[in-house]
């Protein structure tokens, strides 16, 4: 290179950097967090100011965003998408660890809020507000977000699980809409013999389908009783779920495709996928991933161990909580109290948001809503309905954001035929015995 | 470091097989004498200064605090404790961490022959200047190498789809059932797949290099000799690029040790078969940032990070141990 | 007087300066092409080439006509221009800002490395200085090292110095490339003859004016070499962004290629593949673009170097 061009190329990275300084400069909102302009404002909601980082992936909170700022005019609040479920949570593990960089409140789904309150990284909201809030929320969501005597998250949305189908195929081969998991399991041969392209559903293995299903079915493996943890799937719930979904799977009547792949995608617009046994939040994300299928959905109620009972469980789902190092917790709590009791619920319904609020879910023009993408059927009717049922007593692991992590290399050994269903959740229970031990929980 | 750490930091000796030719000539060995006339002072430094500081920061430092980890052990309950070699006992023990070593040496030891036989058969094939549109090769069977790896794992992760990727539509259109691509005979093959196609252009590159720089007369007294084509590849081509095969090899075995973005970004496709401690780098990654255990997961990278380095310092040994 | 191509030792019989070849004369030089041979290399072109086709071949399909059509051929529609747009615009033109800071963490971090990699590789060829093979074996030992030993120390350092989420915690590591050192050490000893600093020194020059005019000029082959090598491995970074960066505003494009590609797999969300597809394409063009453009400039050197054979 000759003396010229390497003084080009001098000024070409002295630009570069100019550049990059230029644009740190730019936006430089998003590296502290709570270091805004003033202090929170206390009590009443007109002398609100200050600013807010807010980590959600929920696609809805854009808007509601935008109303609390225009209603508080000084308060400013950046929602950042620091990644979906375990990658935000690892992000939030690590920012309280490291000591900074933890946001004013954090999106946390019902099965990961335990872990982070029993590891102290949430603020307890009874004494900011959440103490009074005792029956605004459905009974699942609600005992969710306590943990010992403390509540550390007000519910944003809810999962009471359903039973979607694709009811062009059930009509197609003319079988039952199954109303008990025995006619399930009919109803799966049935669809299979008709035709082998077919499959009642899709399953490689999910941790909160399984949990959520072993909920249902009256099952409660793990009990925690602050650092006291028993975990135990050998009891009547697991069993009954285990058998039942073996013969699934030993008859190859499950679809081979993950969840949320675009092969899954795929297979939900054009007929493969017949049914998902899913959280009441779906409706959206058929609307938007699967257009394909718009007019042949249906939603009936999940189906029942026992003709004629009537419980349900949740599957998903997530909290909007505040981070114990954030410096402005009273802001931050108005902000989810407006999100999540206030007027941003209407909002995010309107966006397409599964509500965990009784008022919303009771009210006429909600549970009256025709849907077009299911053929005009008002399925929030069966939604609501389920959100009553959700059996109580459901307790997560304090490290269940850990135990989900190995459900794979555990119980999806079954599905890949390495194992029994049972043997697999027996495996998961090992393992995450040892961890319970590894890290000082007094594990039974 | 430059390069994702889970990825061989393999360079680009595009104008330079000279570099490669150096590095054949023993550069290990021979770049350690110093010129006969430079006097030792500390001028050097001024030189070296600057990228010591920031590897010190960047590297020494993370190592430092990796192994102060390694020895320690924070709990969620309890806190921080000394433990001494505890962690390493227990690294020893683990099923989980030696079938991902098994894994990735099995790995090594398969898809690194093949990778870079096929360059060297390329790369033969383009010396041998008998080809039609040899610029066009070349640079064609260069350029996977400058697609993200990520972009790789995704675009072969849509193509395995076996039910709508292009092996369902195969299936389809051809009437047969082929195998899962992803499923846990073949997971491995397909992963090895991804990452030949990676970088068999760009080891190809390699070798092609320092074909280039072999002398004309040694093939014009071949050709003297009445030597076949086959006779001087064997006989001239392979000896002169020794230094760049072994060089290409070690950064291979690096590069599999290390072996982390491909089936990480498969996971979620293969959830059953890609477990968490598919490989040690995988292994390490799910327990720092899953399970939260850093010490634990420091002891596994350090393992693995001495692990590495005897083996390619063997393959070092081995390889430059016959030149002249 | 000292070429501008290196010169190489190598067997007894070669005591004459080389030069890189880039045809032979005489009946060595104009072998018989053979077709057999085209055709089998062939096969590894089409291997090379399959996957990036199907990437083009997809980006010209929408989200519903990716998954109805088959993997190699078109859909009923042809929308590459509309996926274009869209991935510009898409969430206020994110891609657009990604590319920027893909941009920026090449120029500066790859910038950046090759600067200190020509100036530790120059040092560490031509000068004795104490400590000198310390320094050699730790870098050396440097690239075995795994990089997950590193990333989460690293990342807990960063923690407290305040620099994670920010370009530096990205830009900083980049800085090291123990592999653009150790070429550019090789290269320095092959192509910057003694003699020749001695008669600059000689001359009065300071080290730092005998570096810039004597030297850099001599190492340019290397210092392309070295910069396409480290640009390469910035612009395809994923990892540490991965762990470093929180704020999707910071992101490079591959990390906000996976953010998109998992953007389907959560509850709300929005299935884009159409545009990962796209942003795909997009993020390789520049790099195959740099790759082709460069390649004249490599060609053109190769080429007057053997010309004064």
């Amino acid at each position: 290179m000759t003396p010229t061009r390497f003084r080009t190329a001098l000024r070409g990275a002295a630009v570069a950097a100019a550049l990059g300084l230029a644009l740190t400069a730019c936006s430089g909102s998003g590296d502290e967090p709570g270091d805004g302009a003033g202090s929170a404002g206390g009590g009443s909601d007109a002398d609100l100011s200050g600013s807010l980082t807010v980590w959600a992936w929920e696609p809805t909170l854009k808007q509601v965003v935008a109303d609390f700022q225009a209603e508080h005019p000084d308060v400013t609040i950046d929602l950042v998408n620091a990644g979906t479920g375990n990658d935000e949570y690892t992000a939030l593990q690590n920012a309280v660890q490291a000591g900074s960089g933890v946001p004013d409140v954090a999106q946390v789904e019902y099965y990961a809020l335990p872990q982070f309150a029993i590891g102290g990284a949430l603020a307890d909201l009874t004494d900011l507000g959440a103490g009074d809030l005792e029956g605004t929320f459905t009974p699942g969501p609600w005992s969710s977000v306590h943990s010992g005597d403390g509540i550390y998250g007000l519910p944003m949305d809810s999962g009471p699980m359903a039973l979607f189908y694709n009811k062009d195929v059930f009509d197609q081969y003319g079988v039952q809409v199954p109303t008990t998991w025995d006619e399930y399991v009919a109803a799966a041969k049935a669809l299979h013999a008709a035709n082998p392209d077919v499959y009642i559903a899709n399953d490689t293995g999910d941790a909160g389908f399984t949990t959520s299903m072993i909920w249902q079915a009256g099952g409660e493996p793990y009990t925690v009783d602050g650092t006291d943890v028993t975990i135990d799937f050998s009891d009547a719930g697991s069993q009954k779920f285990a058998d039942l979904w073996q013969q699934l799977i030993d008859d190859d009547l499950l679809a081979p495709i993950s969840s949320w792949s675009d092969e899954w995608y795929t297979g939900l617009g054009n007929g493969t996928i017949a049914t998902l046994t899913i959280g009441a939040w779906m409706p959206a994300n058929l609307e938007s991933g699967v257009p394909d299928g718009s007019g042949q959905w249906r939603v009936a109620p999940m189906p029942q161990w026992q003709p004629g009972d009537s419980a349900t469980s949740e599957n998903g789902g997530s909290a909007l909580s505040v981070p114990d190092a954030s410096k402005n917790k009273e802001l931050a709590y108005a902000f989810i109290e407006y999100a999540d009791a206030g007027d941003g619920v209407q909002t995010r319904i309107d966006g397409g948001a599964f509500p965990a609020t009784t008022a919303e879910l009771q009210s006429d023009a909600f549970v009256g809503k025709e849907f077009d993408y299911f053929g005009g059927q008002k399925v929030n009717e069966i939604l609501a309905q389920s959100a009553q049922d959700v059996v109580e007593g459901w307790q997560y692991l304090p490290f269940q954001v850990y135990a989900n992590s190995i459900f794979n290399d555990t119980v999806g050994q079954a599905y890949v035929g390495g194992t029994s269903l049972a043997d697999g959740l027996k495996a998961w229970q090992d393992a995450s015995i040892q961890y319970g031990d590894e890290q000082g929980f007094t594990t039974h | 470091m430059v390069t994702s750490p889970f990825r061989a930091r393999r360079g680009d000796p595009v104008t330079q097989a000279v570099a490669t030719g150096a590095l054949a000539t023993g550069g290990l060995a021979g770049a350690v004498h110093a010129p006969r006339r430079s006097r030792r002072s500390w001028k050097g430094w001024g030189f070296v200064g600057p990228f010591m500081l920031v590897f010190a920061l960047v590297f020494l430092a993370p190592i430092v605090y990796s192994i102060y980890l390694s020895l320690y052990r924070q709990q969620l309950v309890g806190g921080n404790a000394f433990v001494g070699f505890a962690n390493y006992t227990r690294a020893f023990g683990d099923p989980q961490f030696w079938s991902a070593v098994g894994r990735v040496a099995l790995f090594l030891v398969v898809q690194v022959p093949i990778m870079l036989g096929i360059a060297l058969l390329v790369a033969l094939a383009l010396d041998s200047g008998r080809l039609y549109g040899r610029s066009f090769f070349r640079i064609s069977i260069f350029l996977p190498y400058a697609v993200p790896a990520v972009v790789a794992a995704l675009m072969w992760g849509f193509m395995y789809g076996t039910r709508f990727g292009l092996i369902g539509n195969l299936n389809d259109a051809l009437g047969v059932q082929l195998p899962n691509p992803l499923g846990p005979q073949w997971v491995l093959t397909a992963i090895g797949n991804i990452v030949t196609w990676e970088f068999v252009g760009y080891n190809m590159l390699i070798f092609y290099s320092a074909l280039r720089t072999i002398p004309t007369s040694l093939y014009e007294a071949a050709e003297i000799d009445g030597a076949g084509q086959w006779r001087i590849v064997r006989a001239i081509k392979l000896p002169a690029i020794r230094g760049a095969l072994v060089i290409a090899t070690i950064f291979s075995i690096i590069g599999s040790f290390q072996l982390f973005n491909e089936p990480s970004i498969l996971q979620s496709l293969a959830p059953n078969t890609i477990t968490t401690y598919f490989t040690p780098n995988l292994y390490a990654y799910s327990l720092s940032f899953s399970g939260q255990q850093y010490n634990y997961s420091a002891t596994v990278a350090i393992i693995m990070g001495v692990l590495t380095m005897v083996v390619a310092y063997v393959v070092q040994l081995r390889g430059m141990r016959r030149e002249v | 007087m000292a070429t501008t191509t290196p010169t190489l030792s190598r067997t007894p019989a070669a005591a004459r300066p080389v030069r890189l070849r880039t045809g032979r004369r005489r009946s060595v030089d104009r072998p018989r092409r053979s077709v057999l041979l085209t055709v089998l290399t062939a096969i590894v072109l089409v291997y090379s080439l399959v996957p990036l086709v199907w990437l083009l071949v997809n980006a010209t399909k929408t989200q519903a006509g990716l998954f109805g059509s088959f993997g190699l051929w078109f859909a009923d529609d042809f929308a590459l221009g509309s996926n274009v747009v869209d991935t510009l615009t898409y969430d206020g033109g994110i891609f657009v800002r990604w590319l920027l800071n893909t941009l920026l963490y090449v120029v500066v971090g790859a910038g950046g490395a090759t600067a200190l990699a020509v100036l530790g590789g120059y040092g560490l060829a031509k000068f004795r200085f104490p400590g000198k093979r310390a320094v050699f074996a730790v870098v050396i030992g440097a690239v075995a090292v795994p990089g997950t030993a590193l990333a989460v120390p690293t990342f807990l350092m960063f923690s407290k110095l305040g620099l994670t989420n920010t370009p530096w915690s990205v830009i900083i590591p980049s800085l090291i490339s123990p592999f653009g050192l150790y070429l550019m050490w090789t290269f320095a000893s092959e192509a910057v003859p003694a003699e020749l600093l001695e008669a600059a020194r000689m001359d009065g020059a300071g080290e730092l004016r005998t570096f810039v005019r004597v030297v850099l000029p001599l190492l340019a082959p290397g210092i392309v070499t070295v910069a396409l090598f480290t640009m390469v491995a910035t612009w395809n970074n994923y990892f540490l962004p991965l762990i470093m960066l929180k704020d999707p505003d910071w992101y490079p494009l591959t990390l906000g290629l996976n953010a998109w590609n998992a953007q389907a797999a959560t509850a709300g969300g929005q299935a884009i593949f159409n545009l990962v597809i796209t942003g795909s394409v997009l993020t390789i063009l520049p790099l195959v673009a740099a790759f082709l453009l460069l390649q004249r400039y490599w060609q053109s050197g190769l080429a007057a170097g053997s010309v004064k054979e």
